[in-house]
């Protein structure tokens, strides 16, 4: 799998590390935003950051059922 | 037709011509009394236990695939009960002993081979962690021991105890536990449940749940409308599609985790091996190939395959471990998706609506927990309460904090 970092370009996703359901950090940190999750079969809004490159907070939207990648922006922009 | 000595020889005398299907082939009936939806591993088995513990015969088990196809046989087949948490400790203890008597309890040989289970310590800090949950083992009345290096290579040489970065000090071994054959466990008890009057529903998927008034009606399925008094959700790696349709959200997240298999090798690992340092597991089929696995890939994921990054950090932890692994070709690798709950610990639980249950969330350790989830799962649904070993297993435990978290890693189900 493949991320394209808004800074560094196309790199192996091996560089990220990823955290999870983009709607958690957005939560309010109650039990719903902490512990339940959509876990769709689709499309998935998820937090990746470019740990071994620019360091930033991506949000990558991402078939999980294909593993393909469908949009990728900085996250909380 | 009871499997018996004397039934192949009488099978033998008459050419083999009255051998039968292991179950029959039904059509849906309008109403159950229990509808259990997945026809894996945990579906069949709750069916199974429903029919002869409970007495409760009029059940049908809905499978959207064919039966043994699912995660059922999928996995790397160990059972073990080295659990150190409350609430799980009890639980796989008790599983352990229900895999001893299992293939007699069948009639029905699950090839349970209790050749052990090494878990490998690299450090002075390691080594006492499990010295301490050796001791917790204990209290719960399973067998372990502790080994020493010497013992450690005595018992497996073909370790890699040169290794400098990972030293091996020792290790944790479990004699009682070990491996089974995963399809015939299905067959099993798919078998041993149709021979009680559960009709076994297979191609038959479900596409929705009625609900009125809070209360459970039915489920809508591939093969029509059926009318059901309880209904039981057992979907290993469907949980949040299949109670999304009851409008239940979930507590789990769905991700892939790889396994592997090598060609088949003259015997060479006599027992079950879990890498201390990396996370990496290995045993040998019967049929001589080498299964391993190792880490999720750590994303959500519904494809059941993963990347290539992951088969070569698990290849690495491997050859850390073992060496000669090296020289082994490797035949086979797959992607299964596992339901990994909040906490690492599986649920078995009601739900809000009346009449709907809910067994799901059993990250990579579903296999070996099998004949206790069955047995657990039918208990609630005929009787409305769980067994102790079982009652830590509550869906309300993660709005409550009563986690049972084995991994300590928190609400990060990529992690456990």
């Amino acid at each position: 799998m493949r991320i394209t970092c808004p800074h560094c370009g196309a790199r192996d996703s091996r560089e990220f590390s990823y955290l999870g359901d983009a709607k958690m950090a957005a939560g309010k940190g109650d039990f719903a935003s902490v512990y339940l999750r959509d876990n769709p079969a689709g499309a998935h809004s998820e937090l990746w950051q470019h740990v071994m490159g620019c360091r930033a907070w991506l949000e990558v939207e991402r078939n999980t059922s294909t593993h393909e990648v469908l949009s990728i922006r900085e996250a909380g922009k | 037709m009871k499997y018996s000595v004397l039934e192949i020889l009488r099978q033998g005398l008459t050419g083999n011509k009255g051998w039968q299907p292991l179950w029959r082939n039904p059509g849906p009936k309008p109403a159950y009394d229990v509808v259990i939806i997945g026809g894996g591993g945990h579906g069949l088995a709750t069916a199974y236990y429903l029919a002869k513990t409970h007495g409760i015969h009029n059940i049908a088990v809905l499978e959207k695939g064919y039966i043994g196809g699912g995660n059922v046989g999928r996995n790397t087949t160990i059972v073990r009960a080295d659990y150190g948490q409350k609430g799980n400790s009890a639980f796989y203890s008790h599983s352990l002993k229900l895999w001893q008597g299992l293939s007699a309890e069948l009639n029905y040989n699950v090839m349970f081979s209790p050749r052990g289970l090494l878990e490998l310590c690299h450090s002075d800090g390691q080594l006492e962690a499990y010295n301490r949950r050796a001791n917790m083992i204990a209290a719960q009345g399973d067998q372990v021991e502790m080994l020493d290096r010497a013992g450690v290579r005595a018992y497996a040489p073909y370790l890699g105890f040169e290794s400098a970065r990972f030293p091996i000090r020792g290790g944790l071994l479990q004699r009682t536990a070990g491996t089974a054959r995963h399809d015939a466990v299905a067959w099993g008890y798919a078998r041993a449940a149709d021979r009680l009057g559960v009709d076994i529903l297979q191609k038959c998927e479900v596409t929705g749940i009625d609900i009125a008034n809070g209360k459970l009606q039915g489920v809508q399925t591939s093969r029509g409308v059926i009318r059901a008094k309880k209904l039981a959700i057992c979907v290993a790696g469907r949980s949040s599609q299949v109670a999304g349709m009851a409008g239940m959200r979930l507590p789990i997240e769905s991700h892939v985790l790889q396994a592997f298999v090598t060609e088949g090798l003259k015997p060479f690992i006599n027992t079950v091996i879990n890498f201390g340092v990396g996370h990496f597991y290995i045993s040998q089929s019967d049929k001589g190939g080498l299964v391993f696995g190792g880490d999720l890939d750590g994303y959500n994921s519904y494809a059941q395959r993963g990347s290539l990054s992951q088969v070569e950090h698990v290849a690495e932890a491997g050859m850390s471990m073992i060496p000669a692994l090296g020289k082994a070709r490797l035949l086979r690798s797959w992607g299964g998706i596992m339901d990994m709950s909040m906490d690492g610990a599986p649920i078995i639980d009601k739900t809000h609506i009346k009449g709907l249950y809910f067994n799901g969330g059993w990250c990579y350790g579903g296999f070996k927990a099998i004949p206790a989830s069955g047995s657990a799962y039918a208990r609630l649904i005929a009787t409305g309460s769980l067994p102790d070993y079982a009652a830590a297993y509550r869906l309300s435990r993660f709005e409550s904090g009563h986690l049972i978290n084995e991994e300590g890693t928190g609400a990060q189900p990529g992690l456990h």
